[in-house]
Parts: C-alpha cells; structure tokens; sequence
C-alpha cells in the first residue's frame, strides 16, 4: 500500500492534468507524463451511474500506483449532487493530496467542504489539516467572490477558473485573444494574489488546435497566473516550457539580486540597473525569477 | 457479505474488467476469461479469490472478463460488484477496513 508524503501547499504547479477516474487504462500510468499535478475526476468525466465505481477505482488506485513526486488532486461531483459527502470521504480515505471544490461559489462551500474533510480524517485517522483543498470557480458568482473563497481555510492552495460553465452564464464562446474572459481572468489572478495562493487557467478544450492552445498559454503567463488545467499530455511540455523563467529573465535576475546585496551593504535603496531604475520590489521578484527557475530545473547559476 | 442480486462492474476497455456476481446456494464458482490467461491466469485468480475472502463472500457465482486489468483495477470492481449486489455501493463505504 502507498502512503503518499504530506502534500506541499506551495509547490510548482504549471500543469495540472485532468483523467478520468473511471477509466483505468487512464490513470495506472499519470504520473508517466511528468505533468506537475493531476486531477483524478470523479465530476463530470464520469457517468452518473458509475459515481460508486469511480470512487472503488479512484481508492485502489491511489493506494497502489506510485505516483510519485507528481501531485494527486481529486475533482469532487458538487455540492448540489448526491455524490460528493462520499467522494470526500473516499479521497480522504486514500491519502490524496487534495481536493478541487468544483462549481465553488462562496466561503461557505468551502466551509461545508472544510468541515467534511476534518470529520474524514478523525474517521480515518489521517493527519488532520493534511487534505489540501482548491476551488474552481466556474460561474460569476464565483468569480465575484473569489477572495473570501481562496480566503476561508488554511488548506487553500489556490483557485482556477472553468471556462466551459464559465462561457456559457456569460452567453459567450471561446474568442481569440479571450477577450470574453479577461475580466473574470484578472479579477480571479488579483484575488489569489491578493491572498497569496496560486492561480490557474481553464482548460483548452480544442487538443488539436495548437496554435490557438500556444496563444493562450502565452497569455496566461503574461497575466500571471501560476498554471494551466489541461486534458492532454501533449499540452504538457509548451506549458512547461513556456511558464519557466527565460534565460535573459534569469541572468537579468542574478545581476540584480548581485547588485542588490552590493548597494545595501555601502548603504544605497535605489539605483540602476542597465539603465533601469530598481529598488525593493525589483529584488523581490528578482529572488521569485530564480526561485521559480530552479523549480523549473532551467537554473544553472549558484545564488 | 451476502450476494443479494445480480450485479456488474467494470467495462470491457483495455486495462479494465467486467465483474458480474450473482446469488449462489453454497461456494464460490469462478468463470474467468482473460487476453492475458497464458502469463497471469493463476496470480488474477488469486486476486479475485483474496478480494472475496476479504469481502467475507462465501457464496457466489463470479464471472470475470479481464482485458489487462492490473491488480488494483481488478480488486476495484470485485468490491464495487459485491457492494451493488447488497445495494451499499452508493455511500459509508468502509474505505481501508472492508474495503482494502
């Protein structure tokens, strides 16, 4: 049986792969793929009448497959379904690292979620506090109340938005350059900011356009957000690669965080850096660039 | 557990199996076909005999279709077949005792 070690709250997070918990030619090698996390599904991948299935095969699977360093959220069925007192009590049961709250709309879902997670792992002797939870925030009303969503309980890790529901309360469809969705993008990055957990997109639904994944994987970086749901191991690696520092990021970083150390030392805040004004925050992000570059296994330097 | 009525679980993809049990007056018959027979007849067999015993079923008709199943899969849809046979496979399943 796998005991799988106490879940991280802050780790890398760039990609977070959805399968199906029912399917077992789909979850017995997940971990092969060297996506960041994945999302074992028992919502709505999974047929309502297999809801009992899924949960017998999410647990054995969990128990037995090593997955290793590769994280294993569970997507719960909402918590305006029959399904998901048991689902939590499965997931907890199996140790895994954590739960994604689906269609959250408010603190109180969380709380509710919250309050049947302790009460599984008093029932199953698990850790208590260990099950990390995250919401996916698939409406406006989600979206408006993201902050005191990612604010209700320390086991938050981080919320995402699911473009599919997303789309359709807003009457809209999948636009190029997204417009259809910036706002409720920007609003959910700030709040997650705001309560400094992660941030992540919704889903690409179109595995075989590309071009349009690239664009908006490319976005989602230059809007800061931490990661990306997606549905296929071919959407790992452009992710991967796109959400890691780049090289002139990197040296760029060095030089400041080296500088830096230099001018506190002889007793000066700001000045320039290739001709650039810098000052606290500037280092700030500086350590955060190299940071987030050696969890990217791109940093080759020695700060 | 007592085989209440027929039940089924599991599918005939790839890496699956399809369990059905059903009510018998005494023991347990095992009918099991498999695409991997030759290499892992005997270990799924045992598999499937562990998992009942486990599950405390002493009379059962079993019939296993296997296409690959790894253990963990094939233990996943015995339980859940037994357990819909007594119609408790919806909710307070005992995860890590009965069901391990």
């Amino acid at each position: 049986m796998i005991t799988r070690p106490r879940p991280e709250k802050n780790r890398l997070r760039r990609t977070m792969m959805f399968m199906n918990a029912q399917k077992p030619g789909l979850i017995k090698d997940a971990y092969i793929y060297g996506t960041d996390s994945i999302i074992l599904d028992l919502e709505d991948a999974v047929a309502e009448n297999q809801k009992d299935a899924a949960r017998f095969s999410l647990y054995q699977a969990i128990k037995n497959i090593d997955y290793g360093t590769t994280e294993v959220i569970v997507r719960i069925n909402g918590l305006d379904t029959p399904h998901w007192q048991e689902d939590i009590r499965c997931v907890v049961a199996s140790g895994a690292d954590g739960i994604r709250i689906a269609k959250c709309e408010s603190a109180q879902d969380v709380h509710t979620v919250e309050e049947h997670v302790l009460a599984a792992e008093k029932e199953f002797g698990v850790e208590e506090g260990r099950t990390l939870l995250m919401a996916a925030l698939e409406s406006p009303k989600g979206i408006m109340n993201a902050y005191e969503i990612v604010t209700a309980s320390d086991r938050m890790f981080g919320c995402a938005i699911s473009g599919g529901d997303f789309r359709k309360s807003m009457h809209v469809r999948i636009e190029e350059g997204g417009i259809e969705m910036l706002v409720a993008r920007g609003q959910m990055l700030m709040a997650a900011r705001a309560a400094e957990v992660q941030c992540f997109d919704t889903m690409f639904p179109n595995i075989d356009d590309m071009e349009g994944f690239k664009q908006e994987v490319i976005q989602n970086r230059k809007m800061g957000f931490d990661g990306k749901s997606i549905v296929s191991p071919r959407q790992i690696q452009f992710v991967h690669d796109t959400f890691a520092p780049t090289a002139k990021e990197i040296a760029y970083a060095e030089k400041l965080v080296r500088s830096f150390n230099e001018q506190a030392d002889s007793g000066v805040g700001v000045y320039t850096v290739d001709g650039k004004m810098v000052d606290i925050p500037f280092f700030e992000d500086a350590r955060r660039v190299i940071a987030l570059a050696k969890a990217c296994g791109v940093y080759e330097g020695d700060l | 557990m007592e085989i209440q009525k027929v039940a089924i679980a599991g599918t005939l993809e790839s890496s699956d199996a399809q369990v059905t049990v059903e009510p018998l007056h005494s023991g347990i018959e095992l009918s099991l076909e498999s695409s991997v027979m030759n290499q892992y007849g005997r270990q799924i067999k045992a598999t499937i005999l562990d998992t009942l015993s486990q599950l405390e079923v002493k009379n059962a008709k079993v019939i296993v279709v296997d296409k690959g199943a790894l253990e963990c899969t094939l233990k996943a849809r015995i339980q859940c077949a037994v357990y819909r046979s007594c119609d408790a496979s919806e909710k307070n399943i005992p995860w890590g005792g009965g069901i391990r």
